[in-house]
């Protein structure tokens, strides 16, 4: 089996892993090493799919002995098996790096004879890369749950970013799709990691050379829609995974059917819940940078997310009464609650303040996407110049440009000069709130 | 701020240039209708002032726009002359003139025709210049990485540092065929050329198995159930795809992309636009009329009791 094959079949066996970003490292470049690492991450590629290929992302090992049902790795799967060996590995993530195709490493493997074997492989290569190829640049490394501690210990000194995949939202559902991995062989090398990450930054305020221990944090993920778990759950699981665990990032991945198993959804006919990871995600953005938590988005008598409507819209059209608001005045928690005013355009709206009130043109210069916004604004007291609500209006405007498409299509209208349904009086009072 | 007058200014396309148009805007106290770099083609039929770089009133300026107006204030000038904004130059002289009377409170008059005009001018050139640290495909002929790029704005100089610290042990080049500019570094030192013309190296048989082997890679790492090719192209443009090694057709590969295997007929698991959810769920979502709080009036929302 030439590297070719290797390449491409190890490549198809970690694409479901959605972990490709190269953030949170910053790292200066050294002499007679190659590579560093940026904060912010760099994408060097999209894929057809859309997602971002930032690392190489492939398996030491596809030869798994584990039988958990959702994965297309699993012992009873008739897939071709391959293996790298350390060296090819890197000499593939030099050349490639070189090039300026990848940011660096992504390194999981499937679980060969035992955790602890697994582990040492992982470790073996990642040694290689650092040490004898001279690699300076990005490395994620999968954690391999029921790995010895010291060894999880080992690769984090090697990698940048850790991460143990919680794979399944409940234990219930693990059990019955992965018999061999328990919510506690998950959780163990978690609390490992995010303790040892603590200590060496101790270590770091006090001795600058200390060496360092996943700088970039971990990461986890779970995939969506094998099982019954609703988007309230899932979320609630997340903001606990950041509470607890200080996780940089919790990823969603929608289930693809790559398996036959009674216990999944059946593959002919299933659809990847593609939109609801989107959700997902916009969801998990609000409680990251909009300081939103779970229980505003979703509860126990609405446990899913509308389909429609973004999470942060739809909790806003359910809040009417704390808006509009004063774009000259509200506190900037308040503006980012606003359908239309992101982080970026709340903080220029900060700014641009401390020189002059600001009205609607102005809003549209900074970058506020007034199409949603102007519902929820109002400027030294005033809503939009000839803002008129109806329900479809409204509904084109705040619906997303891909699920326009969703939409019944528009009735064409005569027009009238006579009031419609609801008046432009009525519109101002509810804004307004003078009832 | 004075009055536009109608005279156009040349200067020679330098930012030493441009900083003594400004100069010499300040000094008689004038505002010019437009600036051109003296090798733009010339269509205007305004009287032209041809203004001379003096290296000392271009340091002059850069003194005074830092002292009155802070370091940022400068980075803004200095960015604004790298953007392709058609109207860089008067943009970026209007913003000295506004920086000199407001002082560093500039930098927060982001409604300012003039300062959102720049800012948002100079955001698209970092964007630019953030996209191509991930998008120059560089290639190594005999142990020199060379690289071609066709960036809108002028990017080079933002690429500079971030390449130099990643390729430190290197010798690279990076050709911007847009500006006919060269990047060249080698042994801890870069400059920055203008050439006439830049021919890559042909190509040996490693380098080739490296660029098959990645392209490979590329297209196997997609999954046909989430092909989503408008995705891609917001995130990468197409103008991006011609020095793309991965969408490059010459390449061979092993693996065929989502879009040959379509063309050839292929049953490709593609995803449909309802993605996921079905008609059902999607006519439930919209009955309960999610957005009737917005156009009807409080109080007849009927709550539950």
């Amino acid at each position: 089996m030439d590297l070719f094959d290797k390449l491409t079949i190890l490549a198809d066996s970690a694409k479901y892993d959605v972990a490709c970003t190269s953030s949170g490292s910053d790292r200066r470049g050294a002499r007679g090493r190659l590579g560093n690492t940026v904060g912010c991450g760099i994408c060097h590629t999209f894929a057809a799919d859309g997602r971002c290929v930032s690392l190489l992302k492939v398996l030491l090992s596809n030869a798994c002995v584990y039988q958990c049902a959702y994965c297309v790795n699993r012992a009873g799967n008739d897939v071709p098996r391959a293996t790298f060996t350390p060296r090819e590995l890197c000499e593939l993530t030099m050349q490639f790096y070189r090039r300026n195709y990848i940011e660096g490493l992504f390194l999981s493997s499937a679980v060969l004879r035992d955790p602890d074997y697994t582990c040492e492989r992982m470790i073996e290569t990642l040694r290689l890369l650092r040490e004898e190829y001279g690699f300076h640049g990005y490395v994620h490394a999968k954690a391999i749950p029921g790995a010895d501690p010291a060894l999880t210990l080992r690769l984090g000194q090697l990698a940048d970013r850790m991460s143990v995949n919680i794979e399944l939202p409940s234990e219930q559902s693990l059990t019955r799709l992965a018999p061999q991995k328990t919510k506690a062989s998950i959780l163990r090398p978690m609390g490992l990691i995010r303790d040892r990450a603590e200590e060496a930054r101790q270590e770091l305020a006090l001795y600058r050379h200390a060496p360092r221990f996943a700088p970039a944090g971990q990461s986890t993920q779970m995939i969506v829609g094998a099982t019954g778990e609703t988007d309230y759950k899932i979320l609630t699981l997340t903001a606990a995974l950041y509470r607890k665990f200080r996780l940089r990032r919790v990823f969603y991945s929608a289930y693809v059917p790559v398996a036959d198993s009674p216990l999944l959804p059946a593959p002919a006919g299933f659809k990847p819940p593609l939109l609801r990871e989107h959700r997902l995600y916009q969801a998990d953005w609000l409680l990251r940078f909009y300081g939103f938590s779970a229980e505003e988005l979703l509860d126990e008598a609405h446990p899913n997310f509308n389909p429609v409507l973004d999470p942060k819209c739809n909790w806003a059209v359910n809040h009417m009464e704390l808006f509009p608001v004063e774009v000259n005045t509200a506190p900037r928690e308040m503006l980012l609650r606003v359908p239309g005013i992101g982080v970026k355009s709340a903080d220029r709206i900060l700014i641009a303040r401390r020189t002059g009130k600001l009205d609607f043109a102005a809003l549209k210069k900074i970058g506020v996407v007034l199409k949603r916004a102007q519902y929820f604004l109002l400027c030294n007291g005033k809503m939009a110049e000839g803002l008129r609500i109806s329900s479809d209006g409204v509904l084109r405007a705040l619906v997303s440009e891909r699920c326009q498409e969703m939409l019944p299509e528009a009735q064409p209208e005569q027009l009238s000069l006579f009031p419609e349904r609801v008046t432009r009086e009525d519109v101002l009072q509810c804004l307004t709130g003078q009832m | 701020m004075p009055d536009r007058s109608d005279v156009m200014y040349l200067y020679d396309g330098s930012l030493e240039g441009l900083l003594c148009c400004v100069f010499e805007s300040f000094r008689r106290r004038e505002l010019p209708f437009c600036v051109q770099s003296a090798d733009a083609p010339q269509l205007s039929l305004c009287p032209v002032r041809a203004i001379e770089t003096d290296l000392s009133h271009a340091a002059r300026v850069r003194r005074g726009l830092r002292r009155t107006a802070s370091d940022g204030a400068w980075e803004l000038f200095e960015l604004g002359y790298y953007t392709c904004h058609p109207q860089r130059e008067l943009l970026a002289l209007d913003f000295v003139h506004l920086a000199m009377r407001h002082g560093p409170a500039v930098l927060s008059m982001l409604a300012d025709d003039t300062v959102a005009a720049l800012t948002k001018a100079t955001r698209q050139l970092c964007h630019e210049a953030h996209q191509y640290q991930g998008f120059v495909r560089f290639s190594d002929s005999g142990g020199v990485l060379t690289a071609v790029i066709e960036p809108k704005n002028f990017v080079l100089p933002l690429l500079a540092p971030h390449f130099c610290d990643r390729y430190q042990n290197d010798t690279f080049a990076i050709y911007d065929k847009t500006h006919g500019m060269l990047l060249a570094y080698a042994r801890g030192q870069h400059a920055i050329l203008p050439v006439e013309g830049f021919d890559a190296p042909a190509a040996d048989e490693e380098e080739l198995r490296w660029r098959a082997l990645w392209k490979s890679f590329y297209n196997a790492i997609a999954i046909d159930e989430r092909y989503n090719p408008t995705c891609r192209r917001s995130l990468m443009q197409k103008r991006y795809w011609r020095h793309l090694t991965e969408l490059d057709p010459q390449v061979p590969t092993r693996r065929a992309s989502i879009e040959e295997r379509l063309r050839a007929g292929e049953r490709v698991a593609v995803p449909d636009r309802l993605r996921g959810y079905s008609p059902e769920q999607l006519r439930q979502a919209l009955a309960g009329d999610p957005l009737r709080a917005l156009y009807e009036p409080k109080g007849e929302k009927d709550e539950p009791q």
